[in-house]
């Protein structure tokens, strides 16, 4: 299958309670924060790997192709992503301020057109501005089917449908998409049994996660071809759809914590000083 | 002057009560901005639904009755044609995994801006402005659509839900629109697990598992006799999903649920920042803990260091002694 798989580039997202705001409030600083894929952009890798290879023979069955959207410097984030063992990425150069759902939706949109892969396979959200809304917007501009939320996937039908489980609310809600279509991973999408390629046993178990780099993949990561435009050699509209005004930092949470020893002083506490039971 | 459009969500041909929180913005934006507001009952079972909405004071109720399980491609046809038609300038669902999913789509058919899961809406000279959490939950933004409509997902935990007045609104069926992309989607089912308990993101006290309970055994030894003498309704958090303790739907957080209940304890829980994201705006947060520093003590109000494994069953049963009290 040929596979395309948008991935950004965040600030460290176990640090996020470390970002500041410029003094006036009207920016996001993340000044001495280290870059990362986003997490759930790089659960999408890995799930297209894992659909892209009979994994017990180490061969390769498809073509995966990353592409960000970004300053110069997300060339660095598609190289890790090649050295996972994606073969080619294409960067979009962009001001992220430049960037919001919409355009990168069209964005994609565009490259998609050109590429025409059988499967887009991208995070949910990006942890940053917690949008989740690019994968949908970029199925209905194709008018291709969509699967969110996705994590569990199977190819079925020889290879001509996908089915998959979308975690949701209520419970695992299932699908069975005819391709090209749209799928947008979630956490569970690592899972060591989450996806069933038909060429790899069924019964295969992967790693918990998505695959480190080895050092042979960091090598040969350094000679995969990475396409390089510019948003605006792109021929679409480039226009945002929304924007922000301010930002502000949460309230601090009232009081400090009281540490208690026993059951008695924390139900005691509860009831009489928090009227919480 | 901003009329707006709530989308409703359906399950199991009942109403979902996260439907309301929609609602509520509704009201909010139509009275600030001297517009109305309509609502599009929407699924299998839109006609009973629209009987029980027709009580919250909208202009109109919209009825599209379509059978068959719930897909984006199969709805957002429909609520793009109803929206446009209207001439809305907001259309709003809950911003639940069903409201995430249709949302977007159906602001792609409308070219319009997609505002996702707001914590707060304010109306600055006839503009709505919404206020959504970003960075899992660690900064707010303000933000306004620069196109003439918005889609706009409404945080469950962050909103009151509408509560029934009197009289009725008119109900109106509509046509039910189709597209190509529909074609191409089978739904092949929804398996969910029924419990007896208060649903997560409507109770007033959470208890929620971690890691630290080791199995799904312990989860239904040990902390369940603790969720239930409280009432509660049972959470967890990623490690314990992971873990296959319990199921997905319960976990909380920056890929799970937000929930903001009354009372939220975290047992054996040791506050990643993704967790954290889904529980922070709970009013008093207890955690349960033998490690003091665990980060979880940023956020809460009580912290019992102890070994949950002789807290909790200890604690399940002082509460059930007191309930009985009263
Ligand atoms: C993209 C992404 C999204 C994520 N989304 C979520 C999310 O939505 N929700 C979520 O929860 N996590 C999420 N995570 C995972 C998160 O980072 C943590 O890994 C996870 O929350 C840890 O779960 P835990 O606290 O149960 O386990 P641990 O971190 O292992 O903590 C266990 C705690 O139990 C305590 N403990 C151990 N034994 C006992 C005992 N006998 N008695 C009392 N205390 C004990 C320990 O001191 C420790 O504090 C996400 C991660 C990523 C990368
Ligand atoms: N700048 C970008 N470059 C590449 N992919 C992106 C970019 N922004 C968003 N995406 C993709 O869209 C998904 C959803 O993002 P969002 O809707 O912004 O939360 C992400 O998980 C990525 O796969």
């Amino acid at each position: 299958m040929k596979i395309l798989v948008p991935v950004k580039r965040v600030c460290d997202p176990d640090h996020a309670n470390k970002v500041k705001l410029s003094a006036d409030g009207s920016a996001v600083t993340s000044d001495g924060l280290e870059w990362k894929p986003n997490p759930f952009d790089e659960y999408a890798v890995e799930a297209a790997l894992r659909l892209n290879e009979n994994a017990p023979k180490n061969e390769k069955l498809g073509e995966t192709i990353v592409v960000s959207l970004g300053s110069a410097d997300v060339a660095q984030t598609l190289r890790q992503a090649l050295a996972m063992g994606a073969d080619r990425g294409i960067l979009v150069e962009a001001n992220d301020a430049q960037l919001d759902s919409s355009v990168v939706a069209r964005a994609l949109k565009a490259i998609v057109d050109k590429e025409k892969p059988d499967l887009v396979l991208m995070g949910k959200q990006t942890v940053d501005g917690d949008s989740n809304a690019v994968g949908q917007m970029l199925a209905e501009q194709l008018g291709w089917p969509m699967a969110t939320f996705a994590m569990t996937i199977s190819t079925t039908d020889g290879g001509k449908t996908l089915t998959v489980g979308r975690e949701v609310d209520t419970g695992v809600l299932t699908l069975k998409l005819t391709l090209p279509a749209v799928v947008t991973v979630d956490l569970r999408i690592v899972a060591p049994t989450a996806i069933k390629n038909g060429a790899t046993p069924a019964d295969h178990k992967y790693n918990e996660g998505a695959r480190y780099a080895s050092l042979k993949g960091i090598m040969q990561a350094k000679k995969k071809p990475i396409d390089q435009s510019k948003l605006a050699d792109l021929g679409i509209d480039t226009a945002t759809t929304a924007s922000y005004a301010k930002f502000e930092l949460p309230a601090a949470r009232s009081g400090s914590t009281v540490f208690v020893e026993t059951v008695d002083d924390l139900l005691a506490k509860l009831r009489n000083d928090a009227k919480a039971i | 002057m901003t009329d707006v459009l709530v989308v409703s969500e359906l399950i199991d041909g009942g109403l979902r009560k996260n439907t309301l929180t929609a609602v509520t913005l509704a009201k909010q934006v139509a009275e600030g901005t001297g517009g109305a507001f309509d609502i599009l009952a929407i699924g299998a079972g839109a006609k009973n639904a629209a009987t029980e909405l027709a009580k919250f004071g909208a202009r109109k109720v919209f009825v599209a009755e379509i059978g068959g399980g719930y897909f984006a491609e199969k709805y957002a046809p429909t609520v793009a044609d109803v929206a446009k038609k209207g001439s809305y300038g907001v259309v709003t669902a809950c911003a639940s995994t069903y409201g995430k999913d249709l949302l977007p789509r159906v602001a792609a058919k409308l070219a319009a801006a997609n505002i996702s899961d707001i914590s707060a809406a304010k109306i600055d000279g006839g503009k709505v402005v919404y206020k959504r959490p970003m960075y899992a939950g660690n900064v707010f933004g303000w933000t306004s659509p620069t196109t003439a409509v918005a889609c706009v997902g409404v945080r469950q935990s962050e909103f009151v839900g509408a509560v029934a007045g009197g009289g009725a609104s008119a109900v109106e069926e509509v046509a039910v629109s189709t597209d190509a992309a529909a074609a191409r989607v089978e739904f092949v089912g929804l398996e969910s697990q029924k419990s007896a308990r208060p649903e997560l993101t409507e109770a007033a006290t959470v208890v929620s598992g971690g890691r630290a309970l080791k199995s799904g055994e312990n989860f239904k030894l040990v902390l369940e006799p603790l969720v239930d003498a409280m009432g509660a309704a049972m959470g967890a958090s990623r490690a314990a999903v992971d873990a296959g303790y319990v199921p997905g739907d319960l976990q909380v957080g920056q890929t799970g649920k937000v929930v903001a209940p009354k009372l939220y304890v975290a047992v054996g829980i040791s506050g990643a920042i993704q967790h954290l994201a889904g529980m922070k705006g709970s009013k008093v947060i207890v955690a349960i803990n033998k490690d003091k520093e665990a980060p979880i003590a940023q956020v809460a109000d009580y912290f019992l260091v102890a070994d949950l494994f002789k807290a909790v069953p200890e604690m399940a049963e002082k509460v059930k002694a007191l309930k009985a009290q009263g």
